[in-house]
């Protein structure tokens, strides 16, 4: 493989590794302040130990989203060094924002989250929940607009420097920051994420009930998990409307090869299950189940629509079709596996024979990474989808790399990265099933004793292993 | 005063926040080892930093972004010029990051000694790192006419970057220890009292070292100093590791940690300094990074100060309340390590 082929390799692996944590925590986070919230509002116990619970996952899952992200951070640098020079002046106001804004606001209130519940009055644990929401939120939030930009630049102009190297430079902050792709990008992305922490407190909350382990918390947080999942889900289809909508106006090349369109026509079906086009399009989509006139009636609103192909620009300037289409189609089918998932929980929910239905419990266990991939899949379709470019209509992949940095180079970090993140994985999933299995608090356990009333027994090396060593 | 210069501040001001706060937790995890022998000792270790860590390490990831905010080049340079040296520091990050994590998960003692030598060695790998890194941009590198330096991780192990890495562990364990001293009590706190003695020499033979090497391996640093005001730096240095001194010695534990910190700031002025109008100087100086040729358009510097005048004293006000909500000796509770 060559230096870019390389480069892609890392960031494509990195990326698509980060991102798994990230979502789990925004959507943990939104569920924290909620369960914060009401018992802040309520002073119910059974709220402070579900929101305790939350934390202990948050916590194991946020510290490898951090590690993972500053990995991230460094590599626009340390693999695409002539992309950050072209980028910088775009990127460096929401990066900075990001800093500033959201990552110091949530890793300091995630201190007082996670160690503080002793220290801190009600208020300030309540406010401290919800400040790590808000700062989830706007990384989220921030990052995106980067992303975005990448996908459809605004707010700029071309200039050559002093070393004849072209770059963009800002114009307009506004209209960098709202691009045209900005916010179905983070609505849809928003979405996606409550949508992953929902089906992670499902599926656990699921598997209690089925283990027999249910109290009030995991009964408690079973129906929230349902009804927001739901909402989610929904959203989900209302978010991605609006975004592929988006993408048709602004990347046409990415929605041809995302519906498997080679030839600009009218009447153009939906393929809802096919073999993709080749990549030259020698052959077209076939052997599936497809709606005709689908795709002109859903985005032209009208079955004769005229629908862009990919024959639009040169095929030199296509994406890998395949995996656009493949990963779309991945995306969009979980999402509708899930949604209907979700329909039947509501409606057991309002039966209130939830718990009686074993069969929709396990497969709410099952389905704990459906989102998750999903969420993978969908980024994949948005970043294949823009190739060859790295910067839409304005850099190309190729272009962007470190001239300094060398195959060998990226091939010693590659292997290095391939090793520590198999290791973070197995650790998360360690950390994660430990904390399941201790489970929350049940009612019958009595309060944490009082910090500094019995130091003694925390300090003392006699101390039975089990009590208080193993820590949070 | 020039934007590009209002930013090469706020840039130094943003590493010297993170050279103080990550600076002792990294040295804690530097004497993690050393300090503390048994494993309520290292629970009490972790314990001192547990709260804070994860919010002094976005101060580099603040820091970095800083920097790929308003010089792009530099970024861009150092970060794929520096290509293998940031990779084993990316590592020695997350080392330390999961062995804090997960240290206390298991009772074996295999398990906690395992992550007790990764929290340990990629606390001081991570600090050693940070100054070989800061020595090499001092010293001024090799670039090449497309911008990018192609040293290699060889050419970066010359004598003046080891001796500015030593110096940036001495500081780490300077931090550390004074940072362990106002958090313990009983035998760890007597063994942090004893390091940052050590410490304070070790900064101190460090920093006479890396100035000494200098006058060979790297004389662009002194280009700055024939102007007297340009002594602030070191002037203050010198002046708060002598107050150290007397605060060890009238074991006044806050105030030597207010001193070690001002020791950071002090070596941070005295780097700038060396380098100001440079952010990477060249060999050849004509292809150096400046703050004239590096730098932002003035409408990206002037929305990010803006960014920046709003969000830094937020961010000053909550961390010193976080700080303070935590104050005093490490107590053990539920949530603890």
């Amino acid at each position: 493989m060559d230096v870019v082929q390389l480069d892609r390799l890392q960031f494509a692996l990195t990326i698509s590794f980060h991102f798994v944590f990230p979502a789990v925590t925004i959507g943990l986070a939104g569920l924290i302040a909620i369960v914060e919230t009401l018992r802040w509002w309520t002073r119910r116990d059974v709220y402070d130990r579900l929101s305790v619970f939350l934390t202990k996952l948050f916590a194991v899952t946020f510290v490898i989203g951090v590690v993972s992200g500053i990995v991230m951070e460094f590599q626009f640098g340390t693999n695409w060094s002539r992309f950050s020079g072209f980028v910088g002046d775009i990127f460096g106001a929401p990066l900075a924002a990001e800093g500033i804004f959201a990552f110091i606001l949530e890793s300091a209130f995630v201190g007082v989250v996670l160690f503080g519940r002793d220290r801190v009055g009600s208020t300030v644990r309540w406010v401290a929940g919800l400040l790590v929401c808000l700062g989830t939120t706007l990384s989220a939030f921030w990052i995106l607009v980067a992303n975005s930009w990448m996908q459809t630049p605004a707010g700029f102009k071309i200039v050559t420097d002093s070393n004849g190297v072209q770059k963009a430079q800002l114009v307009d902050f506004f209209q960098a920051v709202f691009n045209p792709s900005t916010l179905p990008r983070f609505f849809h992305t928003m979405a996606a994420c409550w949508v992953v922490g929902a089906f992670f407190l499902m599926g656990i909350s699921a598997w209690y009930v089925l283990r027999g382990r249910n109290s009030d918390v995991t009964a408690f947080a079973l129906r929230l998990s349902i009804v927001i999942a739901f909402l989610g889900a929904g959203a989900m289809f209302a978010t991605g409307d609006l975004q592929t909508r988006e993408v048709q106006a602004n990347q046409p090349v990415k929605f041809a090869a995302m519906e498997g369109v080679c030839t600009t026509s009218t009447g153009v079906p939906l393929e809802i299950i096919a073999v993709p086009p080749s990549q030259n399009c020698a052959t077209g989509t076939g052997l599936g189940i497809s709606i005709p006139y689908g795709l002109s009636a859903m985005s032209d609103l009208n079955p004769n629509g005229v629908i862009k192909g990919l024959d639009q620009v040169d095929p030199s300037l296509w994406p890998p079709v395949a995996e656009t289409f493949l990963s779309f189609h991945l995306m969009v089918g979980l999402g509708v596996v899930m949604l209907l998932l979700m329909l039947l929980g509501v409606f057991f929910l309002w039966r209130r024979s939830i718990e009686r239905h074993r069969w929709w419990l396990w497969l709410a266990v099952l389905a704990i990474p459906a989102p998750i991939l999903a969420t993978e899949v969908g980024w994949m379709t948005a970043e294949v989808g823009r190739q060859p470019w790295i910067v839409q209509g304005l850099m190309m992949v190729s272009a962007g790399t470190s001239p300094s940095v060398t195959a060998t180079d990226v091939s010693i970090s590659l292997v290095a990265i391939v090793l520590l993140y198999a290791l973070l994985f197995f650790l998360w999933i360690y950390g994660l099933t430990r904390e399941i299995r201790r489970g929350p608090a049940t009612g019958a356990e009595v309060a944490p004793a009082i910090p500094g009333t019995t130091p003694t027994a925390d300090f003392s090396p006699a101390e039975p292993a089990s009590t208080g060593k193993e820590g949070r | 005063m020039q934007l590009s210069t209002v930013w090469f501040l706020l840039i130094g001001f943003l590493f010297a926040g993170y050279a103080i706060l990550d600076g002792f937790d990294l040295g804690t995890g530097a004497l993690h080892l050393i300090v503390a022998r048994n494993d309520t000792e290292r629970r009490q270790v972790l314990n001192a930093i547990g709260p804070v860590w994860d919010g002094n390490e976005v101060w580099l990831i603040t820091g970095a972004g800083a920097l790929f905010a308003a010089f792009p080049l530099v970024y861009a340079t150092v970060f794929s010029g520096f290509y293998l040296a940031m990779v084993l520091l990316l590592g020695a990050l997350i080392l330390r990051a999961v062995s804090i994590e997960f240290r206390s998960k298991e009772t074996a003692r295999i398990w906690r000694f395992g992550w007790d030598v990764g929290f340990s060695v990629g606390s001081a790998l991570a600090a050693v790192l940070f100054g070989v890194a800061l020595g090499n941009v001092l010293r001024g590198i090799a670039i090449d006419p497309d911008g990018a330096y192609r040293g290699g991780l060889i050419g970066l192990l010359n004598p003046f970057a080891l001796s500015v890495g030593v110096l940036s562990l001495g500081v780490a364990v300077l931090q550390g220890s004074s940072w362990l001293v106002l958090k313990t009590e009983g035998a760890l706190q007597s063994r942090a009292r004893r390091a940052r003695v050590a410490a304070v020499a070790l900064v101190l033979v460090a920093w006479v070292g890396a100035t000494t090497i200098a006058r060979t391996d790297a004389p662009r640093v002194f280009d700055n100093f024939a102007d007297p005001l340009a002594w602030v730096g070191p002037f203050l240095t010198a002046n708060v590791l002598f107050y150290m001194l007397l605060a060890i010695r009238f074991k006044q534990d806050g105030r030597a940690f207010l001193f070690s910190s001002l020791t950071v700031v002090g070596l941070a002025a005295t780097a700038g300094t060396a380098l100001y109008p440079n952010l990477v100087p060249a060999v050849n100086v004509a292809r150096s990074l400046t703050v004239d040729n590096a730098h932002s358009s003035d409408t990206a510097l002037t929305v990010m100060l803006v960014v920046a005048l709003i969000g830094m004293p937020i961010v000053l006000a909550y961390t010193s309340f976080i700080y303070w909500k935590f104050k005093g000796k490490v107590r053990m509770d539920k949530a603890s390590y």
